[in-house]
């Protein structure tokens, strides 16, 4: 049987990390009153007219460059038309004709065998970037046969990200979101946190074989975690090639994730091809941005957005952060992915370096082992965490200067966790876990431990 | 050139419009036919102009400051029906009825 090569591509939503929403100077907030974060454009009442938020304009620029994208100068907005109650004015504003940002990469890695040791990179292309309004959310009360709508999120800004089809499997997909997720929260221009819908994955996945045409495909939907990600495509995948080795056919539909069953499932309400009519949104002119080279003379700053001024002050992405903490301190690839991989885990180990003696490369371990071990463990994160550098680079130093030896330290850091504001050194003399280095008391002792083994030390200088 | 039954099932579906009788059909005819006149013109190579005003109707950027909402009450007052401040909807999108399933469609169109 034929191999099959299964296709995976991404569409991405992350919500803009903004004060006030997209075209619209209420509120962005999550879980607040119902309907309580709404003007009179969000809800679509008559009269209302959309105004660009800058902020969000920086977000997707910023974004862009992060992602290697050429920006468009001048991008443009359209009505995407489609019914439902939580799109109170029938149209979504957002950009089908010229995006904001086109043809970028996104470069992630991964473990091979999931050995930590090995790591390939991969990189997925990076179609466009666009901004587009969030809608409302719709409860749905099925006991009594309706929806109640909230329009708090209706309005907000989003960044669509559609990632090419470049990728095999559940695990590359799951990377490539988190290395977004992990460069957007480093720009500031998302925060992602899934469980707060800042970061929503669609993902289409289609099955062929080599040298023949991609296969038909299907779009999950409802995946609420990274986790789920890998679960949902890798489910998918699996249901496809079942069905044609069947001699079944594949939909182009579009199907949920069940987290609780672990599978795909068709979705409701979405019978036949959509058509959107999208049309040119009439209010709003095309958006022009400048660099340095085009900047106009007259211009109040205000009004006028510089790219390159932003691509000046982006912070260093993660992959760069990486390569800097390898190169600086000595420490493996993987390990600075691990740093990385968990909030203010890179500036605890950073910290704890300065204030010790103690190589980083022997520091490292004490981080990634007893420290995170620790804090994944009791559910805590990095700044919950009841020792501080400071106390931990205390009990390195003692360690380092042999005045413990390593399993004394680590027996002083269980009592560390306990959070009862000793010192280590307190916890060493309580403990009496001092490495003796005076030669006569040593001798002493073990003339001692001889003494009293009479027995023993006969048997043994007999051999 | 008719429009099929088909395209106009498809079109009140889309726009939720009932053309409702023959004379609503007509003036749907009508109106394409009043469009189609654009496609006369060439305009092969030509840039699709977004506003007469060009280059002089520019976009104007606010700063991100909260200046609105908190009107739940004056936005509710418009609705029919609420539950505790939420706008009450039908639950999902009650789907239209078939094109084979409706009576007395449109006779000779």
């Amino acid at each position: 049987l034929a191999p099959w090569i299964p296709v995976v591509g991404l569409e991405i939503h992350a919500q803009i990390s903004s004060n006030s929403k997209l075209f619209s100077g209420s509120q962005v907030q999550f879980a607040a009153p119902p309907n309580s974060l709404v003007s009179f454009f969000d809800a679509s009442l008559p009269g209302t007219l959309p105004v660009l938020n800058r902020r969000c304009v920086e977000a997707a620029v910023m974004t862009g460059l992060a992602l290697n994208c050429s920006i468009n100068k001048k991008s443009l907005f359209d009505r995407k038309h489609y019914f439902y109650a939580d799109l109170p004015a029938g149209y979504q504003i957002t950009q089908q004709r010229v995006p904001i940002a086109v043809n970028g990469s996104l470069s992630y890695s991964l473990c091979i065998d999931n050995k930590m040791s090995q790591m390939v990179t991969k990189t997925v292309r990076i179609k466009q970037i666009q901004l587009e309004q969030d809608s409302g959310k719709s409860l749905h009360d099925d006991t009594r046969s309706q929806t109640l709508v909230d329009l708090n999120r209706a309005g907000v800004g989003l960044m669509e990200v559609v990632m090419e089809p470049d990728m095999c499997c559940g695990e590359e997909a799951a990377a490539a979101v988190r290395e977004l997720q992990l460069i957007l929260q480093t720009l500031g221009s998302s925060q992602a946190v899934m469980a707060e819908g800042q970061l929503r994955v669609d993902a289409n996945v289609s099955v062929h074989h080599r040298g023949e045409p991609y296969g038909v495909r299907t779009e999950v939907k409802n995946i609420n975690s990274i986790r789920f990600l890998a679960k949902a495509v890798d489910y998918e995948i699996q249901r496809q090639i079942e069905e044609l080795e069947n001699g079944g056919t594949i939909l182009n539909e579009t199907r949920a994730f069940d987290s609780k069953l672990g599978c795909t499932v068709p979705m409701r309400d979405k019978e036949g091809k959509q058509d959107y009519r999208f049309m040119p949104e009439p209010n709003l002119p095309p958006l022009i941005l400048y660099d340095a080279k085009s900047l106009p003379a007259n211009m109040n700053h205000q009004q006028v957005i510089n790219i390159d001024w932003i691509h000046e002050r982006l912070p260093d992405l993660p992959r760069v952060k990486r390569e800097k903490l390898v190169e600086q301190y000595g420490i493996l690839p993987e390990h600075s992915f691990t740093l990385l991989n968990e909030d203010g885990l890179a500036e605890f180990f950073e910290s704890v370096v300065k204030q010790t003696q103690m190589k980083p490369k022997k520091v490292i371990g004490w981080i990634l082992n007893d420290l995170l071990s620790y804090l994944k463990q009791h559910s805590l994160t990095v700044k919950e965490s009841p020792v501080s550098s400071f106390l931990l680079a205390d009990l390195l130093n003692l360690l380092e200067k042999k005045e413990i030896s390593s399993t004394a330290a680590k027996r002083v850091l269980a009592e560390l966790w306990k959070g009862e504001g000793k010192t280590p050194l307190e916890i060493v003399k309580e403990q009496k876990l001092e490495l003796l280095q005076d030669q006569k008391e040593l001798e002493q002792i073990c003339q001692a431990v001889i003494d009293g083994q009479e027995n023993e030390v006969i048997m043994m200088v007999l051999g | 050139q008719k429009v099929s039954l088909e395209v106009l099932d498809h079109l009140e579906h889309l726009a939720l419009v009932d053309f409702r009788d023959s004379e609503g059909v007509e003036r749907l005819q009508k109106a394409i036919q009043f469009a189609d006149q654009l496609h006369e013109v060439n305009t092969d190579g030509v840039e699709p102009m977004d506003s007469v005003l060009e280059d002089r109707w520019c976009l104007y950027l606010r700063e991100d400051d909260v200046t609105e909402g908190n009107c739940t009450k004056e936005l509710l007052e418009n609705a029919r029906e609420k539950v505790e401040e939420y706008f009450v909807a039908p639950p999902g999108n009650i789907p239209l009825p078939k094109l084979e399933e409706r009576e007395a469609f449109l006779q000779g169109s």
